[in-house]
C-alpha cells in the first residue's frame, strides 16, 4: 500500500518478536511507532507503552450530565405545570430514579463511543502503511524513518524475526 | 444429532483459520435452504405488516379489545420480546466483565438477538396505543397545553427504559462489529468492500485505536450490565406498581429478571443449535458451550420455580380474598391451561437439565429450548389477563378471547425477528472474531511462561 509517510514496515508472526523490536526500537529514539494487530494484546500494549485511555473521562462526566439531567428533567417538567397525581408529591424522587438511571447509562454510553472516534481520530493513521494481513494473522510495525535511518531500523526489525520489511522512503 | 463430549473451552485453532472459518460463513454463497428461511421470515413480515395495516383501518375491535382485559396479546407480547432480549446482553456484557472465556464464541449471535427482539417488542406499544399515527406523544414533550408527560408513571419509565436499552444493545453491538467489519473488509472485493470499508469505518487495528477501544468496550459493558437489570424491572413496575391483584408484588423486579434471562436463554438456544450446523462452526461453537448455557439456563429456570411458588405462598399469607382469588383462578380458572403450561415449560422441564444425560444432547436441549420459549409466552399471558379478567369488582369480570388478529401480529412478529437475524448471520461475521483471536495464544519464537491467553 502506497504510502505518504516515510518509514519502514515489518510484519512479524510471533508477539514476543514483535514487542522485543517495539522495545529496542523505543529505546533506540523511535516513539512514534505504529503497531497494527487482528486482536487486542497486553503485551503489545506494555510494550507499546502508552498510558490508559482518558475514554473513561468521558464516560464518567457524560454519566454524571445524564444523571443530573435525568432528575432535573423529571423535576422541572412535573414543576411547570403542578398536577397531584396519585397522591405523590410533584417532585418525587424515587419515581424519577429511573429517569435519572436510564439517562446516565444512555449519555455514558453514547459518550464513551463518541470519546473513541474523536480520541483515535487525534492521532492520524492517514499516509501510514497498512496490509491486510494484519487483521488476519500478522503484527505489523510501522517505524517513521528518514531514508538516512531506514537501513538500521530495516536491520533491527530483520534481527527480531520480522518475516516481511517493507521500505516506504 | 451428537452427544455432547465435555470439552476443555478454549478453542485451538490459530489466527488465520479463525478468519478463514468466520469469513467463509458470510462469503460462501448462500444454500437453497437459506433462501427458503428468508422468504419464509419475509412472508411472516409481510403477514405482520398486512395485519398492523388492517388494525389501522378498522381499529383495535379486529383485535378483540374488551373490557376488562383490553390489549391482552399485544402487552404479553411486547414483554415477552423484551424479555428474549435480555440474554444477548447477559452474555456479552455481564459474561465479559465476570471474565467467562465460554461467552465468546456466542455473544455475537445472542447480541444480534437482543437488538431485533427489542426492535420486535418496540412494535407492541405502537400496535397497542391505537391511534398508532400519533405515538410520538410518548416522547417527552409539552402538548398545546404545555402540559408534560407524567413522570410518575411506569409507562414513561418504559419509553425511557426501552429506548436506552435499544440504543446502548445497538451500540454495544456496533462497536463490537467494528474490527471485525475491518478483517472482512480486508478479504472481499469489489461492492462488498466499499460498503464493508465504510462500515468499519477506518479500522486498522492500530495500537492507538485499540488503546481506546479496549477501554470503552469495557465501560460500555460496566454501564450495559446494570442496564440489564434495570429494563425488565422497570417493564415489571409497569404491573407491581399498580394495586391489582396478582400483579402488586415486591418480588416482581428480580422476579421478572430471572424469567427474561430464561427466555433469552431458551431463545438462544433455538437459534445457535441450528444455526452452528447450518454455518458449519461446530469447533467454535462447541458442546461446551452449550453445556455451560444449559447450566444458565437451568439456574434461572430454578430462581423462576422458586418465584412461582413464592407468588402463591404470598397470596395465601397475605390474607387477602382478593389474591387468594386471583391465583386460585390462575390454576383452576377458565384459563387454567395457560397457567398450567407456565408452570410446566418453565418450572418442571428446565429442571431435566439437573440430568447431565440430557443436559449433554442437542436433540433434548434443542425441545426444552422450545419449552421455555412457549412457557415464558404463556407466563406473560397468565399475569397480564387472570389478574385483570377477575379485578375487585365482580360486575366487571370477564373473559379475552384473542382474535385472528392478535395470533397473526403474534405470529409476523416471529417473522419480523426473524428476517432481521436471518440477514444478520449471512452478512456480518456471526462469530466474534476478534475476541475469539484475544483467546488464542499468539504464536511465539521463544517458550515463556507469559504464553498464556489474554
Amino acid at each position: 500500500m502506497a504510502a505518504s509517510v516515510p518509514g519502514v514496515l515489518a510484519h512479524f508472526a510471533h508477539v514476543d518478536a514483535a514487542a522485543d523490536a517495539i522495545r529496542e526500537l523505543k529505546a533506540t529514539g523511535h516513539k512514534d511507532l505504529t503497531v497494527y494487530c487482528a486482536a487486542h494484546n497486553h503485551e503489545l500494549e506494555a510494550a507499546v507503552g502508552d498510558p490508559i485511555s482518558p475514554v473513561r473521562l468521558w464516560t464518567l462526566f457524560a454519566g454524571l450530565t445524564g444523571c443530573a439531567a435525568g432528575f432535573s428533567l423529571a423535576i422541572w417538567m412535573s414543576s411547570d405545570w403542578p398536577l397531584l397525581v396519585g397522591g405523590k408529591p410533584i417532585t418525587a424522587i424515587p419515581s424519577f430514579v429511573v429517569i435519572g438511571f436510564e439517562l446516565t447509562i444512555l449519555f455514558g454510553s453514547l459518550a464513551t463511543v463518541l470519546g473513541v472516534i474523536i480520541l483515535s481520530a487525534m492521532k492520524s493513521l492517514k499516509g501510514r502503511p497498512y496490509h491486510p494481513k494484519f487483521s488476519d494473522d500478522h503484527i505489523g510495525v510501522f517505524v517513521p524513518c528518514r531514508a538516512d535511518q531506514a537501513a538500521a531500523v530495516e536491520q533491527l526489525l530483520t534481527g527480531h524475526g520480522s518475516v516481511e520489511v517493507t521500505r516506504d522512503a | 444429532m451428537a452427544v455432547i463430549a465435555h470439552d476443555p473451552s478454549r478453542p485451538t485453532q490459530t489466527h488465520g483459520e479463525v478468519t478463514r472459518d468466520v469469513l467463509a460463513t458470510i462469503t460462501s454463497k448462500p444454500t437453497k435452504g437459506y433462501y427458503i428461511l428468508l422468504g419464509t421470515m419475509a412472508f411472516l413480515t409481510a403477514v405482520l405488516l398486512g395485519t398492523v395495516t388492517m388494525l389501522l383501518k378498522e381499529g383495535l375491535g379486529l383485535a378483540g379489545y374488551a373490557p376488562p382485559i383490553m390489549w391482552s396479546v399485544y402487552i404479553t407480547t411486547f414483554v415477552f420480546w423484551v424479555g428474549i432480549g435480555h440474554a444477548g446482553t447477559l452474555i456479552s456484557a455481564i459474561l465479559f466483565l465476570f471474565r467467562s472465556p465460554w461467552r465468546t464464541a456466542v455473544y455475537r449471535a445472542t447480541e444480534a438477538m437482543t437488538v431485533f427482539a427489542v426492535m420486535t417488542a418496540a412494535l407492541f406499544p405502537i400496535i397497542h396505543i391505537g391511534r398508532q399515527w400519533i405515538f410520538y406523544w410518548l416522547i417527552p414533550y409539552p402538548n398545546a397545553r404545555y402540559l408534560w408527560p407524567n413522570f410518575k408513571s411506569p409507562l414513561l419509565w418504559d419509553v425511557f427504559a426501552i429506548s436506552t436499552y435499544l440504543t446502548v444493545s445497538s451500540t454495544f453491538l456496533m462497536v463490537g462489529l467494528v474490527p471485525d467489519i475491518a478483517a472482512v473488509r480486508d478479504h472481499v472485493s469489489g461492492w462488498r468492500k466499499k460498503l464493508y470499508g465504510a462500515l468499519s469505518l477506518g479500522w486498522t487495528g492500530a495500537d492507538s485505536q485499540w488503546r481506546h477501544y479496549s477501554r470503552a468496550y469495557l465501560y460500555l459493558a460496566a454501564l450495559a450490565t446494570p442496564l440489564v437489570l434495570s429494563v425488565h424491572s422497570v417493564v415489571s413496575w409497569d404491573f407491581a406498581v399498580s394495586i391489582v391483584p396478582g400483579w402488586h408484588g415486591t418480588i416482581f423486579a428480580p422476579y421478572f429478571v430471572a424469567g427474561a434471562i430464561y427466555s433469552g436463554i431458551g431463545m438462544v438456544l433455538t437459534l445457535m443449535i441450528p444455526l452452528r450446523k447450518v454455518l458449519k462452526v461446530e469447533h467454535m461453537i462447541t458442546d461446551y458451550h452449550f453445556d455451560n448455557l444449559s447450566k444458565l439456563t437451568l439456574f434461572t429456570g430454578t430462581i423462576l420455580f422458586y418465584a412461582y411458588g413464592m407468588e402463591y405462598f404470598v397470596a395465601w399469607y397475605s390474607g387477602s380474598t382478593f389474591e387468594q382469588t386471583t391465583f386460585w383462578r390462575r390454576a383452576f380458572g377458565p384459563a387454567w391451561w395457560a397457567g398450567w403450561a407456565m408452570i410446566i415449560c418453565n418450572a418442571f422441564v428446565s429442571q431435566l437439565l439437573w440430568f447431565k444425560k440430557i443436559r449433554t444432547n442437542l436433540t433434548s436441549l434443542f425441545i426444552i429450548s422450545i419449552f421455555i420459549n412457549l412457557g415464558m409466552w404463556f407466563e406473560r399471558y397468565v399475569i397480564v389477563t387472570s389478574s385483570l379478567a377477575n379485578d375487585y369488582v365482580p360486575y366487571a369480570w370477564g373473559q379475552i378471547n384473542p382474535t385472528w388478529a392478535d395470533w397473526l401480529v403474534l405470529l409476523g412478529s416471529f417473522g419480523w425477528f426473524g428476517l432481521w437475524f436471518t440477514l444478520f448471520y449471512k452478512n456480518f461475521p456471526i462469530v466474534a472474531i476478534q475476541e475469539i483471536k484475544e483467546m488464542i495464544p499468539m504464536p511465539r519464537r521463544k517458550a515463556s511462561s507469559h504464553g498464556g491467553a489474554h
